[in-house]
């Protein structure tokens, strides 16, 4: 806008910008410093104990039988929970969207509650939903004859149910996200297909779905850097158990950064996870275009 | 028919997702042990507050509330202010750099916030902050998100609105003050509430930088408290309701406002 100065600008800036720049850019660079050094307990007390290492951590860690367990684990997770997530955050968006349903607004609401409840707080609820003996889970599958599992006691289920948990918590948000995708496409388009005689699942593919690519792209990448992040559901439910087969990658850089102040095999392990969001966002962008 | 079909799967679907807070509400009023049982109960019998009186009365939570409610009632202010005269600045003035400057911002929200902790920590324990309200403070001063969206919000007033408060003589703080700030309510209300949610739900934040039960924030206290009463879902269930409820509140009141924050951050350039 012409008037006004620039000098009024950076007033405006200032604040906001130097918050940012000291404590989260410096932290960045900070931490990809400390991951090519020997950072740790001693350290903590006295800074000149400090080696540069160059990349013998990130070397480390492929030597890591624990890091693998935690990458494994929270590929299995994200690979598993992103796509049911974003599928039943679909079909509950299209449910609602759809025109014979009235009080939208109440089902909206009871399906997005779980969104914005504290993660702990849902976590320790359903960690005695999963009670082998007394939990609601059971007792509901004791219904359909199905024998009690010991859900998050086992190594095979206890990932599982760390799933159905998160997409329990999780599908409310991307819902909304497509519901407004949705009220975008223009409604001629179904009226066209509909004098063509095409049936609900042939629309769904041939209008739903391509209108909604930008919307699913968006929602994918969001879901996927989200899951990648898992901590608080394994460290409330399992602590990482039993057998390791829910320790995430953000939960192994916790215990080694503070738990055994390792801070800078800790660091090297916050980057790895960067580098694998920052990939997965790539791939992401490289999919939608070559669908389209 | 269909209709029929329709409501009968969104009522059922509505209550599987609701079942785990009723469950929760339910044992918190319950007395030891009476969660414990096979098949599940879903009423209090006898009904009793004797939970939630360990909470407060032993367990010292009022203090953790206390310490959840402050926090993020003061990060959302000054995040408030903060990213609502970068997001103006970005939305209505030219300098030099400027687009550099926000796409750098932008694309760096992909960098996980994990990757900072390390050095916010060595570096707010060199300044004696860890384990004080500003070490929860300092990293929430302002955040890229929100400057995103107020720009976004700002740039749909008209520039002729402000130069006509230019020209009856307003500075640029006062045109900030005055006519960006009560034009842009909405969307800082649609902020407000992100904040205070993301702030009151935070955990692994929390968890590194405060260190001692007096200071810790409701999650952290949940979490804590989880270590020591695994057999006592009746006091944990408590415990959830207390730090459940008020995001609960929040959200109902000003539901409409998150609605569209999520809509708006969706919404590509």
């Amino acid at each position: 806008m012409k008037n006004f100065s620039t000098r009024a600008a950076y007033f405006f800036l200032a604040p906001a910008l130097s918050a940012i720049f000291i404590f989260f850019f410096i932290p960045v660079i900070a931490a990809f410093i400390i991951s090519l050094t020997d950072f740790d307990i001693y350290a903590l007390g006295d800074y000149s104990t400090v080696r540069f290492i160059g990349l013998s951590n990130y070397l480390e860690l492929f030597d890591d039988p624990l890091f693998w367990t935690a990458l494994k684990n929270t590929f299995y997770y994200v690979i598993a929970a992103s796509p049911l997530s974003i599928a039943v955050s679909l079909g509950a968006a299209i449910l609602l969207n759809s025109k014979l349903i009235k009080l939208k607004g109440i089902f909206r609401l009871s399906y997005f509650i779980p969104v914005v409840t504290t993660l702990v707080a849902v976590a320790i609820v359903w960690r005695f939903i999963y009670h082998p003996r007394f939990g609601i889970m059971n007792y509901f599958l004791s219904w359909f004859d199905i024998n009690p599992v010991d859900w998050l006691g086992d190594p095979v289920w206890a990932m599982p149910a760390i799933i159905l948990m998160s997409v329990w918590k999780n599908f409310g948000y991307n819902m909304i996200i497509f519901i407004a995708g949705l009220q975008n496409i223009p409604e001629d388009l179904y009226e066209a297909a509909d004098m063509e005689g095409a049936n609900g699942l042939q629309k769904f593919r041939s209008i739903t779905l391509p209108m909604l690519a930008p919307t699913t792209l968006f929602v994918s990448i969001i879901t996927m850097i989200g899951f990648f992040q898992l901590f608080a559901e394994p460290y409330i439910m399992t602590q990482g158990g039993p057998l390791n087969s829910t320790l995430s990658i953000v939960q192994y850089m916790y215990q080694e950064g503070f738990r055994w102040w390792n801070m800078g095999y800790s660091a090297s392990i916050a980057f790895v996870l960067f580098f694998i969001i920052f990939i997965g966002t790539l791939i992401q962008f490289k999919l939608q275009k070559s669908t389209r | 028919m269909k209709k029929v079909f329709l409501y009968t799967f969104l009522i059922i679907t509505s209550m599987i997702t609701l079942v785990p807070f009723i469950w929760m509400l339910a044992a918190s009023f319950m007395a030891d042990g009476n969660a414990s049982v096979f098949p599940p109960t879903f009423i209090p019998d006898p009904f009793t507050f004797v939970q939630y009186k360990v909470l407060f009365e032993r367990l010292n939570v009022a203090r953790n509330f206390f310490n959840s409610l402050f926090l993020s009632v003061t990060v959302t202010f000054i995040s408030l202010f903060f990213n609502s005269m970068a997001g103006y600045a970005f939305a209505k003035y030219r300098f030099k750099g400027k687009n550099q400057l926000f796409n750098l911002l932008l694309s760096s929200m992909i960098i996980p916030s994990q990757v900072t902790m390390l050095p916010l920590f060595l570096m707010l324990k060199s300044m004696g902050l860890i384990n004080t309200y500003m070490a929860i403070i300092i990293p929430g001063l302002a955040n890229i998100f929100g400057i995103f969206l107020i720009r976004q919000y700002v740039m749909s007033i008209p520039d002729s609105l402000l130069e006509a408060a230019r020209i009856d003589g307003a500075t640029d703080f006062q045109i900030y003050r005055r006519i960006i700030i009560p034009i842009a309510t909405p969307i800082l209300v649609t902020l407000a509430i992100f904040t205070f949610l993301g702030t009151w739900n935070d955990f692994l934040w929390p968890l590194i930088a405060l260190t001692d039960n007096s200071m810790y924030t409701l999650p952290v206290a949940l979490a804590n408290l989880m270590g020591e009463h695994t057999k006592d879902p009746e006091l944990m269930m408590a415990g959830s309701v207390v730090t459940i409820i008020p995001v609960i509140i929040v959200f109902l009141v000003l539901q409409k406002y998150y609605v569209r924050g999520i809509m708006m951050g969706s919404v590509k350039e």
